[in-house]
C-alpha cells in the first residue's frame, strides 16, 4: 500500500524529479525549472499527509514507521520514522525547497538543469537525515547530502566560490568522519553486551548507549557532539559559515541556512542527549557557554559588516546560538522553544536570504553603504523586508518571540545550568539583534534615495508577483506562529516531554528503557 | 584434512573451471597472435572472450572450497569471489586499452597475451593452497607485469618503469623466496594446511616468526605499502596508464588475496605480534600515502600515493584478522578494482604523446566539454575519498569496523583523519573539472567500448554503494 510508505515517498520523490530532468532538453530551461518546482511542490503535498496523519495522542515513540533489511550481515536496515520534532523539521525543509526555486527563478543563468537537479538531490538528504532511524542510513544521508551542496557553492556560487565550497566540505567531513568512528563503536558495544548483536538500529541503541561507562561516553559524546557543532555552527567552529552562505548563490544560501543548519541541533537532541545522557550533563556548561558566546559574538560580528548577506550569516550564528541553549536546558520549556525556533530561524533566515538575493538581482551590489531611501522605489518590499527583520529580531506576535521566550525560559528554569547568568547575557542578544537587524534596514529603506533613483548604476524595480507569492508564503507561518504557535507546538510537544522526562530519568540514577518489538532482528 | 591424491582427474578440471578456461584462452590468443602478426585487433576479441568466458565461470564457482590438484589448489568460495575481482580488472582494463594502445601507436597482440597470462598468475596466488603454488602465482603475475610496464618500449619512462620494478620485484622475491624456506626448515612442509595445524607450536618459535616476517615483506612489496612502497610511483608513472590501472586493483588485490589466505585464514595472526605489526604498516602506508599524495601535480602518480593510502586501509582489515576485516578487504578490493581501473581509464584516455596532458590544470573546464567524462571521473574520485553514497564508503566502514571489533580504534581513527586528508586532493580534480574554467577536452572521441566500460564501472560503484550486500553475504 501506498499509504503505508508515505514518509518514503516524501523522502525519494525528488529523485523522480530528477529522472524525469534527464529527459528534458538542455536547452528547454522553462520546462526545466517547471519539473524542478513541480516536483518540490509535490513533495510539500505528500508531506503534509504526514503533519495532518500525526497522531499526537500516541505513545509510540515514531510513527511512520518503516522498516527493510538492507545489509544483514552488520544488522543495517532501512529504518525510517518520525517524532514531532523531525516532523516539524521535514514540514520546514519541504516547504522552503520549493519556494527556494521560485524566489530565485531568473537568478542562475547557467547549466540550469544540473542546478535543478543538485536541489532536488539536496531535498533527499535533507528529508532522509529527519527521518533515518539507523544510524547508518542516517550517516550515508547525512554525508550524501554534502556533495550536491559542494556543487551549488562550487559550480553556481559567487567570485570565491571555490574557496568556500572546499572549506565547507573539509571542516563538515572533519567531524562526521569521526562521528563514523563513534558509530562503529557504539554498535560494536552493543554486541559485547549479554545476547547483544552489532546494530545500528537507533532505538535499539537507544537502550545500549546510556548502560555505556561515563568515559566511553564522554568519547563518543564527543566525537558525535563535534559533528553537530560544526554544522550547526556553534562558536568557535562557525568560521566555514560566513564563506558558505555569502559565496552559495541564494536558494543554497536559503538552504544552507533553512535546514542544513538545523541538521547539526537535531543532532544533538536525537543522537547526543538520549544516546549518551551521562555525558551530556557533564558537557552542559561547556555547551551552554558556547551557545552564550556565539549569541553574543555572532550579534557583534553582524553588527559591524558592510556586506547585507554577510551580515545575515552571522545573525545565524547567534540565532542558532539560542536554539543550543535552549537544547541544553533540558527542561520541556527550553527544548520545545528550541524546536520551533529551529523552524522559525529556517522561515526568517530563509526569507532574509531571498531579500538579499531579490535585491543583489536589482542592484548587483549587496554593500549596506550602497543603499538607502529604496522604501521610494521598492515600497512593497519594503514592508516584506520589515516583516522579516522584526520576525528575526523576536517582535511579540511574529513568530520569532516564542521561540527565543521559552528558551529563555527554559534557560532560566533549568536546573542544568549553575546560574542564571546564562539567560541573562543570552537575552542580551535579543536587543543586539534588534540593533543590528534595524540599523541595517534603516540603512538601507530609509534615508536619502540615491542620485536618480539608481544603485550600483540600476534602477531598482518593486518586487514581481512571483517574488510576493514567495516572500508571501513564507510571511504567513511567520504571523501564523507568532500568533498561534499551538499548531505547530503541539506537534512536537510528545516527542519533547518524553526525551525530556528520560534525561530526568537517567539523571536520577534510573536505566533508559525505550522499546521498540517491531524490529525484525535478522542474524 | 586434505587427501593427498596423485594424478589429475576429472573432477579437478571441472572444479577449476575458470582457471583452466582462462589458461586455455591465454594459448589460444598466443597462437592467434602468432597466426596473424599485424592484427592485434584478432588478439583483442580473444582475450576479450577469454575473460569474459572466465567471469562467467567464476560465477558458478562461489560456494565451498575444494582442494583440487593433490591439494596444491582451493577452487570455489574465496578463491571464485577473487577471480571474479580480478578477471573485472583484466575485463575492464582490456576494454579501455585498445583505443588508447593504438593512440599511443603502441598496439600489439601481446599486450592482451601479457594480461591473460598476469590474470592467470593471480587466481593462482588466491587459490593457493601451498606455499609453492604461491610462488608460481606470484612469479607469473609479475613477469607478465614486468613486461607490460615496459610495454611502449620506445618511451625512456616506459623502459625505466619495467626495469626498477624487474629490479625490485626480484628482490622481493628474494625476501619471499627466504621466508618459505625458513617456514619449510621449521614445519617441514609447504602445504598451508598442514603448517596450519602445526600453527599453535610454531608460532613460538623464532625462526618460522622471522619466515612469517618475510612473506610480510614479500606481500607488502606487492600491494606498496610503506615502507616497501619507493618502487611504485615511479613504476606506475612510467608504465603505460591502464597498465598502471590493472596493476593498482588486479596485482594488487592478488596480493592481498594472498595475505588473507596466509596470514588470516590460515595462521590466524589475531591479537598476535604480527598484527601490530601490520598495523604499523598500515598506518604508516595511511599517513605517507595519503600527505605525499596532496603534493602532486601529476595524476598518475597522484592516484599511485592514493593507491598506497588505500593499501593501508585494506590493511587495517588484515591486521584485524577477523571475519568482518576479511569481507571487509574482498568488498573494498571489488570496489577499488571498478574505481581505480575506472579512472586510470580516462586519465588514459586524456593522455597525449609523450606524456603529455598529465597534470590537474590539463582537467580545467573538462565539464563543459566532457560532461559525462567529468561526471564519471566525479564518481570516481568521491568513492575513492569514501564519501556516501559510493562503494568505496562501504569498504572503509567495513575495514574500520573490523578494527574497532579488533581493538584497534587507534588505526580506524586515523583511517578517517587520513581519508579526510584525500578529500582534499581527490576533490581538487573535481574543482577543476567543474569549478574552474579551461579548455580541458580529449584529442579525439574515446571509442565506445571504453566509454561502455567506464559507464558500467560507475554503475557498480553506485550499485554497490547503496546495495552492497549484493556482493558482501
Amino acid at each position: 500500500m501506498l499509504s503505508d510508505h508515505i514518509l518514503t515517498l516524501t523522502i525519494f520523490l525528488p529523485v523522480l524529479g530528477v529522472a524525469a530532468l534527464f529527459f528534458v532538453g538542455k536547452g528547454n530551461n522553462q520546462l526545466i525549472k517547471i519539473v524542478g518546482l513541480l516536483t518540490t511542490v509535490l513533495t510539500f503535498a505528500i508531506s503534509l499527509f504526514l503533519f495532518f496523519r500525526f497522531d499526537t495522542a500516541a505513545t509510540a515513540n515514531f510513527q511512520f514507521k518503516e522498516y527493510a533489511v538492507w545489509i544483514a550481515g552488520l544488522n543495517i536496515g532501512y529504518y525510517v520514522g518520525i517524532d514531532g520534532i523531525s516532523l516539524l523539521l521535514i514540514m520546514l525543509t519541504t516547504f522552503l525547497t520549493p519556494l527556494a526555486l521560485l524566489g530565485t527563478w531568473n537568478s542562475v543563468h547557467h547549466r540550469i538543469r544540473e542546478y535543478t537537479m543538485m536541489i532536488l538531490l539536496l531535498e533527499v538528504g535533507m528529508v532522509g537525515v529527519f527521518a533515518a532511524l539507523d544510524l547508518f542510513l542516517f550517516y550515508i544521508f547525512w554525508e550524501a547530502m554534502l556533495i550536491p551542496m559542494y556543487f551549488i557553492i562550487g559550480i553556481w556560487g559567487g567570485p570565491e566560490r571555490v574557496y568556500a565550497a572546499v572549506k565547507f566540505i573539509l571542516f563538515t567531513l572533519f567531524g562526521s568522519l569521526l562521528m563514523l568512528v563513534a558509530i562503529l563503536a557504539l554498535g560494536y558495544y552493543a554486541s559485547t553486551i549479554p545476547g547483544g548483536y552489532f546494530t545500528t538500529n537507533l532505538v535499539q541503541l537507544y537502550n545500549v548507549g546510556p548502560r555505556m561507562a561515563l568515559s566511553l561516553q564522554t568519547w563518543m559524546f564527543l566525537a558525535f557532539a563535534l559533528s553537530f557543532a560544526i554544522k550547526v555552527p556553534l562558536f568557535p567552529l562557525h568560521t566555514w559559515l560566513p564563506d558558505a552562505h555569502v559565496q552559495a548563490p541564494t536558494a543554497g544560501s536559503v538552504l544552507l541556512a533553512g535546514v542544513l543548519l538545523k541538521m547539526g541541533t537535531y543532532g544533538f537532541i536525537r543522537f547526543c542527549l538520549p544516546l549518551f545522557p551521562h555525558a551530556a550533563f557533564k558537557f552542559v556548561p561547556l555547551l551552554g557557554i558556547l551557545a552564550v558566546v556565539g549569541i553574543i559574538y555572532g550579534a557583534l560580528v553582524a553588527m559591524v559588516q558592510t556586506d547585507l548577506k554577510k551580515l545575515v550569516a552571522y545573525s545565524s550564528v547567534s540565532h542558532l546560538g539560542f536554539v543550543v541553549l535552549g537544547i541544553f536546558s533540558m527542561t520541556e520549556e527550553g527544548m520545545q522553544g528550541a524546536v520551533l525556533q529551529m523552524v522559525n530561524h529556517g522561515l526568517s533566515t530563509g526569507a532574509l536570504f531571498l531579500i538579499v538575493g531579490m535585491i543583489y538581482e536589482r542592484a548587483h551590489t549587496r554593500a549596506i553603504a550602497d543603499f538607502g531611501g529604496v522604501v521610494k522605489v521598492m515600497p512593497v518590499f519594503s514592508v516584506f523586508f520589515m516583516i522579516v527583520s522584526l520576525s528575526s529580531i523576536g517582535l511579540p506576535g511574529l513568530n520569532g518571540f516564542v521561540g527565543e521566550f521559552l528558551i529563555l525560559l527554559g534557560a532560566f528554569k533549568s536546573t542544568f545550568f549553575a546560574s542564571t547568568a546564562y539567560a541573562v547575557f543570552a537575552a542580551s542578544g535579543v536587543i543586539l539583534a534588534a540593533v543590528y537587524m534595524l540599523w541595517a534596514y534603516q540603512r538601507i529603506i530609509f534615508g536619502k534615495i540615491r542620485e536618480g533613483g539608481l544603485y550600483g548604476g540600476h534602477a531598482l524595480s518593486d518586487v514581481n508577483r512571483r517574488e510576493v507569492l514567495t516572500l508571501g508564503a513564507i510571511v504567513v507561518f511567520i504571523v501564523w506562529i507568532g500568533v498561534y504557535p499551538g499548531t505547530f507546538l503541539s506537534k512536537s510537544a510528545p516527542a519533547v516531554k518524553q526525551l525530556v522526562q528520560g534525561l530526568e530519568f537517567v539523571r536520577h540514577g534510573g536505566q533508559v528503557r525505550t522499546t521498540d518489538a517491531q524490529i525484525p532482528i535478522s542474524r | 584434512m586434505i587427501s593427498v591424491a596423485m594424478g589429475i582427474t576429472f573432477s579437478d578440471i571441472t572444479s577449476s573451471a575458470p582457471l583452466v578456461s582462462l589458461v586455455l584462452f591465454s594459448l589460444l590468443t598466443l597462437f592467434v597472435e602468432s597466426l596473424g602478426k599485424d592484427k592485434p585487433v584478432l588478439s583483442y576479441w580473444v582475450s576479450l572472450l577469454g575473460v569474459a568466458v572466465s567471469l562467467v565461470l567464476s560465477f558458478g564457482h562461489l560456494g565451498t572450497g575444494t582442494p583440487v590438484f593433490g591439494g596444491m589448489l582451493l577452487q570455489g568460495g574465496f578463491a571464485g569471489y577473487c577471480n571474479i575481482v580480478f578477471l573485472t580488472s583484466a575485463l575492464l582494463t582490456i576494454l579501455l586499452s585498445r583505443g588508447y594502445l593504438e593512440r599511443m601507436e603502441s598496439h600489439r597482440g601481446e599486450f592482451y597475451i601479457l594480461i591473460l597470462f598476469s590474470t592467470t598468475g593471480m587466481m593462482l596466488m588466491a587459490g593457493a593452497l601451498n606455499l609453492i603454488t604461491v610462488f608460481l602465482g606470484i612469479e607469473l603475475m609479475s613477469v607478465s607485469l614486468y613486461v607490460l610496464a615496459g610495454f611502449m618500449r620506445k618511451k625512456v619512462r616506459s623502459n625505466e618503469s619495467a626495469l626498477k620494478y624487474f629490479l625490485l620485484g626480484a628482490f622481493a622475491t628474494g625476501f619471499l623466496l627466504y621466508g618459505i624456506a625458513l617456514i619449510y626448515g621449521t614445519s617441514g612442509t609447504t602445504d598451508l594446511v598442514a603448517i596450519r595445524r602445526l600453527f599453535p607450536q610454531l608460532s613460538h618459535n623464532p625462526i618460522f616468526l622471522v619466515g612469517c616476517g618475510m612473506l610480510v615483506v614479500a606481500f607488502s612489496f606487492k600491494i606498496a605499502a610503506v615502507p616497501f612502497h619507493m618502487w611504485a610511483p615511479d613504476v606506475y608513472e612510467g608504465a603505460p596508464t591502464t597498465v598502471s590501472g590493472f596493476m593498482s586493483t588486479g596485482a594488487k588485490a592478488a596480493a592481498f588475496a594472498t595475505f588473507l589466505l596466509v596470514f588470516v585464514r590460515v595462521f590466524d595472526i589475531a591479537g598476535s605480534s604480527l598484527s601490530q605489526v601490520i598495523a604499523v604498516i598500515a598506518a604508516a602506508s595511511m599517513i605517507v600515502g595519503n600527505i605525499t599524495a596532496v603534493a602532486q601535480n601529476n595524476i598518475k602518480r597522484m592516484l599511485e600515493y592514493s593507491s598506497i593510502a588505500h593499501a593501508g586501509y585494506m590493511l587495517s582489515g588484515i591486521a584485524a584478522a577477523n571475519v568482518e576485516g576479511e569481507t571487509g578487504i574482498l568488498f573494498y578490493l571489488l570496489a577499488y578494482t571498478f574505481v581505480n581501473v575506472g579512472a586510470f581509464g580516462i586519465v588514459s584516455m586524456m593522455e597525449r604523446q609523450d606524456d603529455k596532458n598529465l597534470s590537474f590544470d590539463d582537467y580545467a573546464g573538462l565539464s563543459a566539454r566532457r560532461p559525462m567524462l567529468a561526471l564519471l571521473m566525479s564518481i570516481f574520485m568521491f568513492s575513492l575519498a569514501g564519501i556516501p553514497p559510493f562503494a568505496g564508503f562501504f569498504g572503509k566502514y567495513y575495514v574500520f569496523l573490523a578494527a574497532v571489533k579488533a581493538n584497534m580504534t587507534w588505526l580506524a581513527i586515523l583511517g578517517v583523519l587520513t581519508s579526510l586528508v584525500s578529500v582534499y586532493y581527490y576533490l581538487r580534480l573535481v574543482v577543476l573539472m567543474y569549478f574552474r574554467e579551461g579548455d580541458a577536452d580529449l584529442e579525439k572521441p574515446a571509442p565506445l567500448e571504453s566509454m561502455i566500460a567506464l559507464a558500467v564501472a560507475a554503475a557498480f560503484i553506485v550499485v554497490l554503494g547503496l546495495y552492497p550486500s549484493l556482493m558482501v553475504v
